[in-house]
């Protein structure tokens, strides 16, 4: 059985399922909790579980993040909401410093088991401080684990896991992903975190993609198969742990890759796959692993500099050919 | 002589003998570290305490086993006087196996989650205001009755983790003392240098939150103050802050000549010095000068059997290197 939920509505259903199996497990942010989140994330909850676990906080970032990892050393599970993952850089100290390292610079005996979800992506003509991806900066941190779904199903299931989790870990939601409905199992269900999806089979090349750009690379390949180009789909689903055997079992069918993400190009993790396709599967490939990314430079505000600033089917269409040397 | 018959008729001998040794086993801790320091046997800095040793052995002594705490780079002494094992920490400076984290932390890291709830000191000036204000939360949302204490120096207090974290809870009404140790240095910048009040816990009121200013050469000043702390956080009352003044006696780092700093801080440190002044209403009460030897060359011998300890203790095995990175699939996420 399934039903047909926005991917918003299928994070709600998580974190309710969630919350209502563990009573450690509390939401923290702004505009969590009389709100009920900017994306309806948390619509409801206050009243069903109370102020102790849906707490509103002030403009406060990198207060309440610490205050997070606090609570999460002393057994508690914070879920807790970045506006826009672009505010990390006013909270970056909790997270980087303080969630990232504790396990290790005490020697296992402290556990951080909280999520700090994260709004992200450009195409809401936010401009530069509520559009960026930054997926390369929180996959940089050894002891973060990073999710990035890309459908309703995922979201729900990803967001069960990563509040299971004893790691911290970020979920990196893209903002134009929340209002999509999409067919999700009516029964309880949770996806492992590290385990990538072949979204469609193919035996002429792998994108390696994840979270909105999931939906252009359908997009592109449904359009070149009609060319005769098969291309396989690949959503890593999680950055961190990453399903390398998927990505190998991939590579060493199709023997081409392009990996697609808005990120900007330069340091992005779009190119720390690269680096380790290259340097591991260099025997699979017939041509060089190439990026289709952002543009180095700063998320525009502009609807017109915007779009050109993230892949599109199109764009993704054509880099897939540039590999093909097609 | 109003504080001395004060004094001997509020706390026992016993009690006094308490908080001097408590005051010497942290010095001489300092005293063995900064020595194995200038010998070469510690990798990195460590920043000591001495001096600011009535602080720790007063805030402490109010402290109950239920209660949570967080400290700083200058930590070591708040470890001691929570009653933690002195090898273990000392190892710890070391890089040893044997120590608090396994020699992955070091002298700014020292932790202990499973004995004495110290949710670790910490190598970022202000983190610690974050998480002892999220453990207070959640002792508030288990309802465990524990109150739990931020330590931290003046430099912090400078951090915009003071002000947000303060203001959440005052607001929430968290079971939370924030504990200032104020020795007027952040490195080498004289605190009125950079800071626009006399005092630090003043700022307190801004967030409608409780404050007193003590003493912090003053053991017993220091104590009482903090049981008052204390019982103000347990009672839901929300936190407490509590400024120490204290002096430094060494520079920012062990070796830091700390020539930043006018003859006259020393000189009105040494005359203030914590143990000495203690001695004094000791002997008024007492004690004789064979019982405050006894103690000192007790603390004497235990940090040289703690340094012995760290010593021969085994580095940690070259496997270790990649573990405890994460709980839960770490091979994995580590490999890449």
């Amino acid at each position: 059985m399934s039903k047909k939920i926005t991917f918003s509505k299928a994070l709600r259903e998580g974190l309710h399922e969630e919350m209502v199996r563990d009573e450690n497990v509390f939401i923290i942010g702004e505009d969590m909790a009389v709100m009920g989140n900017v994306f309806g994330v948390t619509t409801g909850f206050l009243d069903e579980f109370g102020p102790n676990r849906v707490i509103d906080t002030p403009i406060s970032e990198e207060g309440f993040c610490g205050m997070a990892v606090g609570a999460a050393m002393r057994g508690l599970r914070p879920v807790v909401e970045l506006m826009y993952n672009d505010f990390i850089t006013v909270a970056a100290d909790p997270i980087f410093n303080q969630a990232a390292k504790t396990r290790y610079m005490t020697g296992g005996q402290a556990t951080v088991p909280m999520v700090l979800r994260c709004p992200m992506g450009a195409g809401r003509r936010n401009a530069g401080h509520h559009s960026q991806s930054l997926e390369a900066l929180f996959c940089h941190f050894p002891g973060l684990k990073v999710i990035a779904p890309s459908c309703a199903e995922d979201a729900k299931g990803l967001i069960k896991s990563a509040i299971r989790d004893d790691d911290p870990v970020v979920s990196l939601e893209n903002k134009l992903l929340y209002a999509k409905k999409e067919e999700i199992p009516e029964e309880e269900y949770l996806i492992p975190l590290g385990k990538a999806k072949v979204k469609r089979e193919g035996k002429d090349l792998t994108l390696i993609t994840w979270s909105r750009q999931v939906n252009f690379a359908m997009e592109a390949a449904e359009n070149l198969a009609a060319e005769g180009i098969d291309v396989e789909v690949l959503d890593l689903r999680s950055l961190v742990p990453l399903d390398w055997e998927a990505i190998a079992a991939s590579v060493s069918k199709t023997h081409n890759v392009l990996i697609v993400s808005e990120e900007v190009k330069r340091g992005s993790y779009a190119g720390e796959l690269s680096a380790q396709i290259a340097e591991e599967l260099f025997d699979e490939l017939d041509a060089p692993v190439e990026r289709l990314c952002g543009l180095n430079i700063v998320s525009p505000f502009s609807p017109v500099l915007e779009d050109e600033n993230f892949p599109h089917p199109e764009t993704i269409a054509k880099a897939v050919k540039h590999v093909l040397n097609k | 002589m109003a504080t001395k018959k004060k004094t001997t008729e509020k706390y026992s001998k016993e009690q006094l003998l308490g908080f001097y040794r408590t005051m010497c086993r942290v010095r001489e801790f300092e005293e063995h570290a900064a020595e194995c320091f200038t010998k070469g046997m510690l990798a990195g800095n460590i920043h000591l305490s001495i001096g600011q040793e009535a602080a720790a052995a007063g805030a402490f002594a109010a402290i109950q086993p239920q209660d949570f705490f967080t400290s700083t780079h200058r930590g070591h002494g708040h470890a001691i006087a929570r009653g933690m094992d002195p090898n273990m920490a000392m190892a710890e400076l070391f890089g040893k196996k044997t120590g608090y984290c396994q020699g992955k932390g070091g002298s700014m890291h020292i932790t202990d989650m499973s004995k004495a709830n110290h949710l670790g000191a910490n190598g970022i000036v202000g983190a610690g205001q974050g998480i002892s204000a999220g453990s207070a939360l959640a002792s508030k949302i288990k309802g465990d009755n524990s109150v739990t204490v931020g330590c931290f120096g003046d430099g912090s207090t400078n951090e915009g983790t003071f002000h947000e974290n303060l203001n959440m809870a005052a607001t929430w009404k968290l079971p939370l003392v924030w504990f200032i140790e104020n020795n007027c240095y952040g490195v080498s910048t004289e605190i009125h240098r950079v800071t626009n009040t006399p005092d630090l816990a003043t700022r307190a009121a801004a967030y409608g939150v409780d404050y007193a200013v003590v003493d912090g050469t003053d053991v017993l000043a220091v104590y009482e103050a903090m049981c008052k702390a204390m019982d103000h956080a347990r009672s839901g009352k929300g936190p407490y802050v509590l400024e120490a003044k204290v002096y430094r006696y060494q520079g920012h780092y062990c070796g830091d000549p700390a020539v930043y700093r006018p003859a006259e801080y020393m000189e009105k440190a040494l005359a203030n010095d914590p143990i000495e002044k203690l001695g004094k209403k000791l002997l008024a009460a007492g004690a004789t000068e064979e019982e405050l030897q006894k103690i000192k060359d007790e603390a004497k011998a235990e940090m040289d059997a703690a340094v012995k300890f760290a010593d021969e203790s085994p580095y940690p095995d070259l496997a270790e290197v990649t573990t405890d990175v994460y709980a839960m699939d770490n091979e994995r996420c580590v490999e890449r």
